[in-house]
């Protein structure tokens, strides 16, 4: 319990140093939100622009706006605090999509993004489990060589290769599923599969090693002499020692599911929140960038922690001090 | 969402559906589908007719101009629009605290250039006013021949006042929205959809055939393509939006049509670096490059090389024939071979007179493009490759490639920090001057370095003169001085746009040169 709430503080120094990183970084970059293919009808209403925005402002005030630590003259001719900032929980207007707020947009495009991933972890477990398991029990049959093939392809074909393939083949060839676009069941299969099918390889090679391993110690000799039946032998006795790999794997899996879905939302047009990631830092939406960044950088560390404290409940012998 | 009576793939994701502040192409789809102003855009023409103005009076020095207001003109939210509505619109896109990026085309009317540039303040001084409740008189600056059509511009739109003063910014994000044009807004979805519905209130609301309109946003030319094949969309509307490496087998089907736009890709040269500011070296450079290869080769749509930067049939005006002009205009190989070997000698002619016979002591210099841009197939990197070939081969010098991200691109550019850079330009309005004001010595879209007083000089004349044919010549002159004789800039070809729609089942899109097509005019054929 000491240890976790000490990682939990350690987090907040952590968040603010990667945040800050963000901020300052994504202004360096050549260009900015307003650079367009075309100028501003005029110099006045370029920096118009800019001020309705705060870029005109030094860096350094910038930054104790975006915080909400910046203090002004009002019209009143009274000092008060500069409205909203991180600190009030507010992360401003998104500078590309200048109607919609940051938050705004994420409140719309996580939870997408949180269930295409869950939905790809799911598929990966359940890919991933049973080829990993039948193969170690059949090891060296035919049956042995294709699934492990199978995992192995799986884990090196890149997403934004995948996703096309499967698209040709079940959306457009065969007619099975919708080939893109987010809200009804059918159409969350193919970009489940084309996120979670790498990791279920990577799950299928971790659950042939750990039941490989567990099939060779002494234990299962002992049960199978006990005369234990085949099944009871894989399942009861073998089964939990090999899956404990693949439930270390699976925090950090879940952390680049959640977060690594910018490719398979792109291909299959998902509104996630992905795929503002990427466009974000391209079209120097600043506040967009670093709003990202802050979520991004929270759920990391989180999960992290989570795994680990996880970890320290499955497995007895794992101790924090 | 039950799915829309019509769907259009409409590209990007939207940034903004405020007709004053809005710069992109896609999100002016939408918006003017929410938004009218005087004139609207004609479906056929892409020019402007008659809108929330039934009728308008021309002075006869062409510089007044009254519009008759309809008298059933409403807001979706039934409000009546009104003379007084256009006045308070017109003169808040004026006003710098708007920051409209687009209000340069008030520069037409009388005070507009003076309170967007912030010499004036006062707003009242801008050149429309309210003669009653159903007339609007605008003053001009000069004879405008095309200022019908710039009426039709979203920025030109007439906006919900009340709204406005209420939410500031934000007031697009009103619910309801009172929208001026022949659709509301249901919902708008950050990078999803924008879904419209038909204004029972629009004047022309007997006209307007589809009920429910979505506008499903895509930067990804292979999943349109998908999206459109499985019939989820019903129009693939956004010319970026084809994957260029398809375009031999999509050209051959009866659902992909191309059209002629007013754009043009060219390229700059820096005139302020050496040895760029010698006009023999850039009119060596010029004639080197066989456009031929690049439309025939890379492009493939048929696109038309070029020597001018104005598209042909640009509001009824011809380009003149700009250097080079010979290899663009042969209709066939052998024409072409004899065009190019006679460019080719003038070329290495010009290039030993300022002083580097067959490339000896030329410097290296870069040629900077967007990395990823022209529909994420490489297009413009494919042409600076067939460019350094060319240099090379025929000239002798050498140019290094320098892709750089979109930002960086643009960041260079207005810096002058580039020695030749890739360029393009859409226009805004069928009229030579959206192409040629671009090169004038204050504008801020020349970004060459390239000042001429002349040019500059008979820009202006043509401003002030009401005669058509004699405004069209001086144009033609200025364009003689800056594509035949100067060469700033290179250009390379006219763009052909391509959408997909099956003309079996959707009617109503027609090609015009403005690549204007209203989602009202828009219908499916049961």
């Amino acid at each position: 319990m000491r240890y976790f709430l000490r990682r939990l503080a350690f987090l907040v120094p952590l968040v603010w140093v990667i945040v800050t990183l963000a901020f300052f970084l994504v202004r360096v970059a050549p260009g900015g939100p307003f650079d367009r293919e075309r100028k501003p009808a005029s110099p006045a209403v370029e920096r118009a622009l800019a001020e309705k925005y705060h870029l005109d402002e030094s860096m350094g005030s910038q930054y104790l706006r975006f915080l909400g630590l910046k203090w002004e003259t009002g019209p009143d001719g009274h000092w008060h605090r500069a409205p909203g900032g991180l600190l009030v929980g507010d992360l401003g207007l998104s500078l590309k999509y200048r109607n919609h707020t940051v938050t705004d947009i994420i409140r719309q495009g996580l939870p997408v993004s949180l269930t295409l991933g869950i939905l790809a972890f799911g598929f990966a477990m359940g890919f991933g489990i049973p080829i990993g398991f039948y193969t170690a029990v059949r090891r060296g049959s035919w049956g042995d060589w294709i699934g492990s093939l199978l995992a192995l392809v799986v884990i090196c074909v890149p997403g934004f290769v995948l996703g096309p393939v499967l698209i040709l083949v079940f959306g457009l060839q065969l007619g099975w599923f919708p080939v893109g676009l987010w809200g009804a069941p059918l159409q969350a299969v193919l970009p489940m599969a084309a996120l979670g099918l790498f990791f279920g390889g990577r799950v299928a090679r971790l659950m042939r090693e750990g039941m490989t391993q567990s099939l060779q110690s002494e234990y299962i000799r002992t049960a199978r002499a006990k005369g234990a039946s085949e099944l009871r032998v894989l399942l009861r006795h073998a089964f939990p020692t090999a899956v404990m790999p693949v439930v270390s794997y699976s925090g950090p899996m879940l952390a680049d599911l959640l977060t690594g879905s910018f490719v398979v939302e792109n291909i299959f047009q998902i509104p996630g929140i992905g795929v503002f990631m990427v466009n974000s830092s391209l079209s120097r939406d600043y506040t967009m960038v670093v709003g990202l960044v802050l979520l991004y950088a929270i759920l990391l560390l989180v999960l992290n922690l989570l795994v680990d404290l996880a970890y320290g409940l499955l497995d007895p012998r794992v101790r924090y001090e | 969402m039950p799915r829309a009576d019509l769907v259009v793939l409409n590209g990007p994701e939207i940034e903004t559906l405020d007709p004053h502040v809005l710069t992109g192409q896609a999100d002016g789809r939408v918006s003017g589908a929410l938004f009218e102003g005087l004139t609207r855009f004609d479906p056929v023409s892409g020019r402007g007719v008659p809108g929330l103005a039934e009728r308008w009076d021309v002075s006869p020095n062409g510089r007044r101009y009254t519009f008759h207001l309809r008298t059933n003109a409403a807001f979706s939210t039934g409000e009546p629009i009104r003379a007084e509505d256009f006045v308070w619109s017109w003169r808040h896109a004026v006003d710098p605290s708007t920051a409209a990026d687009y209000s340069g085309f008030f520069f037409y009317v009388k005070g507009g250039k003076e309170l967007v540039t912030g010499t004036s303040t006062n707003l009242a001084s801008l050149g429309i006013r309210a003669l009653n409740p159903l007339m609007v008189e605008v003053e001009l600056v000069n004879p405008t021949p095309f200022f019908v059509d710039l009426c039709a511009m979203r920025i030109m739109a007439v906006m919900p006042r009340w709204t406005v003063e209420r939410f500031g910014d934000q007031w697009v994000r009103a619910e309801p929205l009172p929208c001026s044009g022949a659709f509301e807004l249901v919902a708008w979805l950050p990078n999803n959809r924008v879904r419209v519905r038909k204004s029972p209130r629009y004047w022309d609301a007997a006209n307007v055939r589809p009920q429910v309109v979505d506008f499903l946003s895509s930067d990804s030319p292979s999943t349109a393509l998908n999206l459109y094949l499985t019939g989820e969309v019903d129009v693939l509307i956004e010319k970026g939006l084809i994957p260029i490496e398809l375009n031999d087998v999509l050209l051959k089907r009866p659902d992909f049509h191309t059209f002629s736009y007013l754009g043009t890709y060219f390229m700059r040269f820096n005139v302020t670096r050496k040895p760029f500011d010698d006009v023999r070296v850039r009119r060596a450079m010029s004639l080197v490059l066989d456009k031929w290869r690049i439309v025939d080769r890379i492009t493939k749509l048929g696109e038309r090389p070029t020597s001018a930067v104005t598209p042909p049939g640009t509001g009824g005006y011809s380009p003149p024939p700009g250097l080079g002009h010979n290899l663009c205009v042969a209709t066939n190989a052998a024409e072409r071979a004899v065009a190019f070997t006679a460019n080719l000698a003038e070329a290495k002619r010009l290039l030993a007179e300022a002083g580097y016979p067959e490339g000896r002591g030329f410097p290296t210099f870069t040629y900077m493009f967007n990395a990823g841009g022209g529909g994420g197939s490489r297009t413009h990197e494919k042409i600076a490759v067939e460019f350094q070939a060319m240099l090379q081969e025929h000239l002798g010098i050498q140019m290094e490639l320098r892709p750089v991200e979109w930002k960086t691109y643009l960041s260079e550019m207005s810096r002058l920090n580039y020695d030749v850079i890739r360029g393009s330009w859409v226009g805004d309005y069928q009229d030579p001057t959206t192409f040629l004001d671009c090169f004038l010595g204050d504008s801020g879209n020349n970004r060459t370095g390239w000042k001429n007083a002349r040019y500059d000089a008979l820009r202006e004349r043509a401003a002030g003169t009401s005669d058509p044919a004699a405004r069209v010549a001086l144009l033609q002159e200025a364009e003689t001085l800056l594509c035949r004789d100067e060469v700033p800039i290179l250009p390379v070809f006219t763009y052909t746009g391509l959408y997909a729609y099956d003309p079996n089942r959707v009617g109503g899109i027609h090609p015009n040169l403005t690549d204007e097509h209203p989602v009202s005019a828009m219908f499916l054929k049961r």
